[in-house]
């Protein structure tokens, strides 16, 4: 199996340990990833609320080149950027108006897209194309124990949950129960928003939605917190500090990529998975489960 | 054969046609078309001074063929119609040109729309000089009536009719007439008790000489017509005998199945296999669950309950029963279900304990209900702080758009029922716009502000289990957005009562295929007109009452049932009815007696003459559908209004332009 890959702008920078867990975890199952030629940035929440229309044309431009490429199905780990990139696709197709501008624009630089790349989240492939049962033939250090809450954050499968229910996704709840975790399905949290790019302008209103997060992840008992969005990793995890002065609370909860778990689960080496560069330390994580 | 007269009226319909078609343009052009010898326009032409010219051109000019061009036939077609026939010309020589439906109010372009009607009107003077005169038939009404639901709105249309003497069937899907009323504690807004005005009703109907009460049964075939149906009615097996069961209970206490949930009790009581689903079921009788039951799911089984029958009224070879019956009317009164709000996760019923449904509420404050009145949570502790959250699965694109009307005074009811038995208990109604808007409701409002009930205007965000502080530990936490204060809050309550919109039954849209008429986009039975004709379907003869068509609460239910009693009493207290003339007809001459079209007729309407080797339309029992005509290889079947030279020369004025 091959997949197109786009890693978007947070896998060369606070989202390293995405982007290495994930090549990891697919190179393990059999899957090479291929990444993107020449990818821009998805354009992510912001531009999409100031210039609509100019960010389908900076997604789109990412479609294209995957279209040039011969793909017709491209593979994304962060949700800002599945949901931006299928956002754009859809606009798209709905609408003739987006469109020709869209092609307009791309036309200015020479490239042209069609509208039919599909973009596949990292999840979706693992659950549907890969499947539990051939994953979970790979798992050689079963999580047995570990207390898992899974936050799969809000642009997963909002708005338009094209692999997982809507308002109550269950993927990754699947995934790390395959593992042998104790994964925490009733996690009343696990679509809340972490406040995202909130922290840098609101603080106080972003830390306050982490705060609750933290508080439902410690009442479900959580060892780990396993996440699939860069922001919502970073928020979780580096403003714990922050969350404990503003709440007076002593959060310390490892949070890790969803796909350095699993990685783990797989036996790929933490340094692979670059567990190692986690703000919170994983020790607890790794102590808890056997070698 | 005398010359062809054609009169067109152009109706503005206000500015409903008007305002898009150029009326003057189109009307002066139908004037120089061949056959037409006047051709008017008018503001309303369903006015009586509009009628007047029709009759007037008739009688003055002697016109012999008239289009009005207006809104659907389905509309005015019988009031044009009459006043034609009232100034003695026949009234099918007079055809309407829809254009309004399909003209005026569908395309956006004034000359477009313009060009459109003088299609639409040339298909019919085109047509006109086919038309033959036709004379509606008679038959005879069978003066019986048949009601399909048992709920308050079934019994209220039973009762009205046999009260006029008139015999009455009435069925119902459950064991027990009653409905959803049943379950009801009190009602609002004067807080009588539901049971203690509703038990009653269900007796007299269940002892009422007129009314054959066809409980535990569905209706599963009517064929028939206006006056005539023919039903087919399964009464399904109770493996009870209820000619001599007593209703005593015994069999009752007697079961070995007793935690079968009981669908009275929503749920959250239990019931035994053999089961009266409450004390005051109409009719008294047990009714073995056969899903549930040992003996008949071929299990091992003592069968205690025939132990205990003293009638020995328990037969567990009893068979479903098919009855046949004819009516002359039918009124369908189906009721509602509640919305089922698992899809909304967000509110996480299902999930957490302690959220319940309305109806789950109504039994927790009923006296007869599973907690004995008590209102309580699920560890049997009283409730310190409720919420109620409105408009769940109402008002909302997501899941149903409409309003469901009720809500809003129900769950005032449950906050008063509330400070009545605890009165210590803090209780939220978390509501979008409070819709207060019936008799006493607006008063009823202003008593519970008076009572102490908090009023927080938005639709609740989410219901939590997470606790932020410690008067929120182990209990669950509604979050929503305060408009009035501006600000998100959270409430802490230990029951959360979820106010369900009312869903159109589920099988709603197969029901009223069976019956012959549709639903609207809400899924909720159509109507013949939303204002004039509200219990009345598109079939003639059969009508609807109470939620089945919308939702309403008691009173307007109760109206509405009274309402269709009158128009099906209307109907089969006169010994005929007229209907339509435009059925099929098989020459004889040019029938091979292929079959084909007996085949097909989806009214039994056609039959074999073994004698004369040919088929025969049972002029009565054909509802002019068509589909022999289209069928026969020898174009033979003809129906009458709709010959081919009629269509054709339709088609040809439509396409003439």
């Amino acid at each position: 199996m091959r997949y197109l890959y786009y890693p978007g702008c947070s896998a060369e920078a606070t989202g390293k340990g995405y982007d290495a867990s994930a090549r990891a975890l697919m190179e393990k199952l059999g899957v090479s990833l291929v990444e993107l030629d020449d990818w821009n940035c998805c354009g992510a929440t912001s531009y999409f609320s100031v210039r609509e229309l100019d960010s389908f044309a900076i997604a789109a431009r990412n479609l294209a080149i995957a279209q040039q490429m011969g793909d017709d199905e491209l593979c994304v780990i962060c949700n800002a950027c599945y949901t931006t990139l299928a956002k754009a696709n859809r606009y798209m197709a709905e609408d003739p108006k987006v469109f020709a501008a869209v092609q307009g624009a791309l036309g200015a630089v020479g490239r042209t897209y069609d509208g039919n790349v599909k973009v596949r989240h990292i999840m979706d492939i693992l659950i549907n194309d890969i499947g539990l049962e051939e994953f979970e033939k790979h798992v050689t250090r079963r999580l047995t124990g570990l207390k898992v809450a899974p936050y799969y954050g809000c642009q997963f499968s909002r708005p338009m949950g094209a692999f997982d229910d809507v308002q109550m996704p269950t993927t990754m709840d699947r995934l790390f129960e395959a593992t042998g975790a104790d994964v925490i399905t009733d996690f009343d949290a696990k679509t809340d928003c972490c406040g995202g790019m909130m922290m840098l302008t609101r603080e106080d209103a972003a830390l306050r939605l982490c705060h609750e997060l933290l508080v439902a992840a410690r009442q479900g008992g959580a060892d780990v917190i396993v996440a699939a969005c860069p922001l919502c990793e970073i928020n979780l995890e580096a403003y714990q500090p922050r969350v404990n002065k503003f709440f007076g609370t002593d959060f310390d909860i490892p949070v890790m990529y969803f796909t350095q778990l699993a990685g783990l689960a797989l036996g790929v080496d933490p340094k692979q998975l670059a567990i190692d560069k986690q703000v919170v330390s994983c020790a607890s994580v790794l102590a808890a489960i056997p070698a | 054969m005398p010359e062809d007269k054609i009169a067109v009226y152009f109706c503005h319909c206000g500015s409903n046609i008007a305002g898009k078609v150029d009326v003057e343009k189109v009307t002066a052009w139908a004037a120089e078309q061949p056959n037409v010898v006047v051709s008017r326009e008018y503001k309303y032409m369903c006015s009586d001074p509009g009628q007047d010219l029709i009759k007037e051109d008739i009688q003055k000019l002697g016109v012999n063929r008239v289009v009005v061009a207006a809104c659907s036939p389905t509309m005015h077609e019988p009031t044009f119609r009459k006043a034609a026939s009232d100034a003695g010309l026949n009234p099918y020589l007079l055809q309407m040109a829809n254009v309004r439906e399909h003209c005026s109010w569908v395309t956006e372009d004034k000359d477009e729309a313009t060009e459109k009607a003088k299609r639409i009107l040339n298909a019919q003077i085109h047509r006109l000089p086919f038309n033959e005169a036709l004379d509606p038939i008679e038959v005879p009404v069978n003066p019986a009536v048949m009601v399909v639901g048992g709920g308050i709105a079934g019994i209220e249309a039973a009762l009205k009719l046999s009260a006029t003497g008139k015999k009455v069937y009435l069925v119902e899907k459950q064991p027990s007439i009653g409905g959803h009323m049943a379950m009801f504690d009190k009602t609002f807004p004067t807080l009588d008790c539901a049971a203690c005005i509703l038990t009653p009703k269900m007796s007299a109907a269940g002892k009422d000489p007129n009314i054959e009460l066809l409980a535990y049964s569905e209706v599963e075939e009517v064929d028939g017509y206006v006056g005539n149906f023919k039903v087919k009615v399964r009464k399904k097996a109770r493996y009870v005998n209820t000619d001599t069961c007593t209703g005593c209970a015994a069999c009752l206490e007697a079961c070995v199945v007793r935690k079968v949930p009981s669908e009275f009790d929503q749920g959250l009581g239990k019931r035994t296999a053999i089961y009266i689903p409450f004390p005051q079921a109409v009719p008294l009788r047990a009714t073995i669950d056969a899903e549930k039951c040992l003996t008949l799911k071929g299990k091992k089984c003592k069968q205690p309950c025939t132990t205990a029958c003293g009638p020995q009224a328990i037969d567990f070879e009893q068979q479903d029963e098919v009855l046949d019956f004819e009516v002359g009317a039918i009124i369908m009164a189906t009721g509602f279900e509640l919305w089922d709000p698992t899809p909304e996760t967000r509110y996480s019923y299902g999930q957490l304990d302690n959220v319940i449904t309305s109806l789950e509420f109504e039994r927790i404050s009923n006296a007869s209900g599973p907690t004995g009145g008590h209102i309580v949570l699920k560890n049997g502790e009283a409730p310190k702080s409720v919420a109620i959250l409105h408009c769940v699965g109402s008002r909302d694109e997501n899941y149903q758009e409409h309003c469901s009307r009720v809500c809003c005074m129900y769950s005032l009811k449950f906050s008063h029922l509330i400070k009545e038995h605890l009165p210590e208990t803090e209780v939220y109604e978390l509501y979008i716009d409070m819709r207060a808007y019936g008799k006493g409701y607006e008063e009823f409002y202003k008593r519970l502000m008076d009572e102490g009930v908090h009023f927080v205007r938005g639709r609740a965000a989410e219901v939590s289990s997470v606790a932020l502080s410690p008067e929120e530990e182990g209990r669950l936490v509604v979050k929503v957005e305060d408009t009035l204060l501006g600000i998100v809050r959270r409430i802490p309550a230990d029951m959360v009562i979820l106010s369900s919109g009312l869903a159109p039954a589920k099988d709603a849209k197969s029901v009223a295929q069976t019956f012959g008429f549709g639903c609207s986009a809400n899924g909720f039975y159509l109507e013949r007109h939303p204002k004039l004709e509200p219990v009345s379907t598109v079939t003639d003869g059969i009508f609807i009452a109470g939620c089945c068509q919308y939702p309403k609460d008691i009173p307007d239910t109760v109206a509405q049932a009274g309402a269709a009693a009158a128009g099906a009493l209307a109907l089969v207290d006169n010994p005929t009815v007229k209907v339509e003339p435009t059925v099929s007809y098989i020459d004889p001459e040019k029938c091979c007696g292929c079959h084909i079209c007996v085949s097909v007729c989806p009214h039994t309407a056609i039959q074999y003459n073994e004698e004369k080797g040919v088929a025969e339309v049972i002029t009565a029992a054909c509802k002019g559908c068509g589909v022999c005509v289209a069928a026969c290889g020898s174009n033979v079947p003809q129906q009458a209004g709709y010959l081919d030279d009629q269509i054709f020369a339709e088609i040809e004025g439509a396409m003439a332009l």
